[in-house]
């Protein structure tokens, strides 16, 4: 028998780490998920490149929506920080052993590398923009123009989004207090994680996207370019298959990637073994097998199949349940992995 | 310079919480929070039972995994003393640090910076000990340099069987508990 009592009562520490609430659940699915939309970007980029019409390929217009999408992030990370008022701080150095400090300077980079390729689409989502500053389309043609050039950007967006996908694993990754975090695999868990659910967002806006042309006016279409940033055409068919097949492959490797989560905890320590029964038996049991497992994989492949061999018609149930899965599982490893801790030797 | 760390006697310590209060009172501590606490651990099987009570706080590591993963600098090893501390004008908040300490050693001031044991450096430099160590009625606690040969923290290192908190962590704790 080991029973240990203790007079620490410290507010979100005692009983149990409680100190990152919803907040980082957010940010760090919204990271994942701009992670996949610039890797899909950047593959639809190479292939317009190569010569094909970028009318097809909508998920090249993501950018903007990213760059929409990363700001909510970056509101729900800043919304986090007790001491907010000190955030630059973070920007007068470079601490090269905290994964935190390396990925905000990452993000400054995606950051630029997302305005850029938003920016080149910006002038047809916003027309009153496009007309009232006619460099910005002629700008954009230089660009979209070179392949060269356009070549450079999806690299830059893939590398970008590959890294800003780990980013958010490794940030939790690194921490050994904490064993259910404390695995590599959770880097390119939350990666593939954010590809399928990139490829999820991709796919829901191309298919809710009103094919009526882009407002006009300077307030509606600055408003119509940030809800509806994705190409005015609605995507061919071949193309939506191109996507689903790609978000298919995704959770393929999701999947085998939590399956060799779960083997790491359950072949490790005590502690991780501990930690491992939270989420496969314990309270978060229900959200990792119903919503994560089930709900936000296994149904997706499996409707996602039936959708590729046209035995059902497409529809956005798919993908609502990818982003839904893919939210819950960082909802539930963020939570569940401040619960674990490193379980003291009970002796004799 | 020295590298400074406690030897708590576990058989001396009872519990009684002056080292807490001493610690509140001079670090002024909110109300509601605590920089150090009183763990009691009760090991075996009936009538075969052990206690141990332990003076807990920051371990001041070797290894701190806490200033490792600081995006600032804020939490950082102060070079007199290698002592870990936090600077409340670079900290932003994040709560990494308390995340990655395998202890629970600190917590978020309701000023917002992260907060914790300093060792009571301020004490320290005019030449006194930390203020749990100066009020103990039982004595179970010496802080002291543990790079000094001759220093009572080695010497009771020196003479009676040791143990740190977690050591599994490889952080290095420079508390330790004698048996």
């Amino acid at each position: 028998m080991l029973e240990i009592t203790t007079t620490r009562h410290n507010p979100l520490i005692d009983p149990q780490l409680a100190v990152w609430s919803w907040e980082i659940p957010v940010y760090l699915f919204v990271g994942g998920l701009v992670a996949g939309m610039m890797v899909l970007a950047g593959l639809a980029m190479l292939r317009v490149a190569r010569g094909d019409s970028g009318k097809d390929f909508f998920s090249m217009q993501t950018p903007l929506l990213g760059f929409m999408l990363l700001n909510l992030g970056m509101l729900a990370l800043l919304l986090d920080l007790t001491h907010r008022l000190y955030v630059w701080r973070i920007f007068t150095t470079v601490q090269p052993s905290s994964p935190m400090s390396w990925g905000s300077w990452v993000l400054i980079i995606v950051y630029g590398v997302l305005l850029v390729s938003a920016l080149i689409r910006l002038h047809e989502a916003w027309p009153w923009l496009g007309r009232k500053v006619p460099a910005l389309a002629r700008w954009s043609d230089s660009i979209t123009g070179h392949p060269g050039y356009l070549r450079a950007l999806a690299w830059a967006n893939i590398g970008l989004g590959v890294g800003l996908g780990i980013y958010t694993g490794i940030l939790l990754n690194t921490m050994v207090a904490r064993p259910l975090w404390n695995t590599a695999i959770l880097g390119p868990l939350f990666l593939f994680s954010g590809l399928s659910a990139g490829a999820a967002a991709v796919h829901l806006s191309g298919v809710l996207l009103r094919r009526s042309p882009a407002p006009q006016g300077m307030l509606l279409g600055a408003v119509g370019a940030m809800i509806q940033p994705l190409a005015p055409e609605r995507p061919e068919p071949r193309t939506m298959d191109g996507l689903i097949r790609y978000d298919v492959v995704f959770l393929t490797v999701e999947l085998v990637l939590i399956g060799l989560l779960l083997i790491s905890l359950f072949t490790s320590t005590e502690s991780h073994a501990v930690a491992g029964r939270l989420i496969t038996s314990g309270p978060y049991a229900l959200a990792f097998w119903g919503i994560i497992v089930v709900a936000g994989v296994l149904v997706p492949i499996a409707l996602q199949m039936l959708e590729l061999r046209h035995t059902i018609p497409h529809t956005v149930l798919p993908a609502v349940l990818v982003l839904i899965g893919g939210f819950t599982l960082r909802w539930v490893m963020v939570n569940a992995g401040q619960a674990s801790q490193l379980v003291a030797n009970p002796g004799f | 310079m020295p590298r400074f760390g406690m030897v708590i006697d576990t058989r001396k310590c009872v519990g009684c919480m002056d080292c807490v209060v001493a610690c509140q009172t001079e670090n002024d501590v909110p109300h509601g929070y605590c920089r150090d606490w009183i763990t009691t651990e009760v090991r075996g099987v009936f009538p075969t039972l052990s206690l141990e009570i332990r003076s807990e706080r920051c371990n001041h590591c070797d290894n701190p995994p806490c200033v490792d993963c600081c995006p600032t600098g804020a939490s950082h090893v102060e070079e007199f003393g290698k002592v870990v501390q936090v600077a409340a004008n670079k900290c932003i908040g994040c709560k990494a640090c308390i995340s990655a300490c395998p202890y629970g050693a600190r917590y978020v001031h309701p000023d917002g910076y992260v907060d914790k044991c300093t060792f009571c450096m301020h004490r320290v430099k005019e030449g006194k000990d930390p203020a749990c160590v100066s009020v103990c009625p039982t004595h179970c606690m010496t802080f002291g340099d543990l790079d000094d040969p001759a220093s009572p923290v080695n010497a009771l290192l020196k003479s009676r069987q040791s143990h740190t908190l977690l050591p599994e962590a490889g952080t290095k704790p420079r508390v330790f508990y004698l048996t």
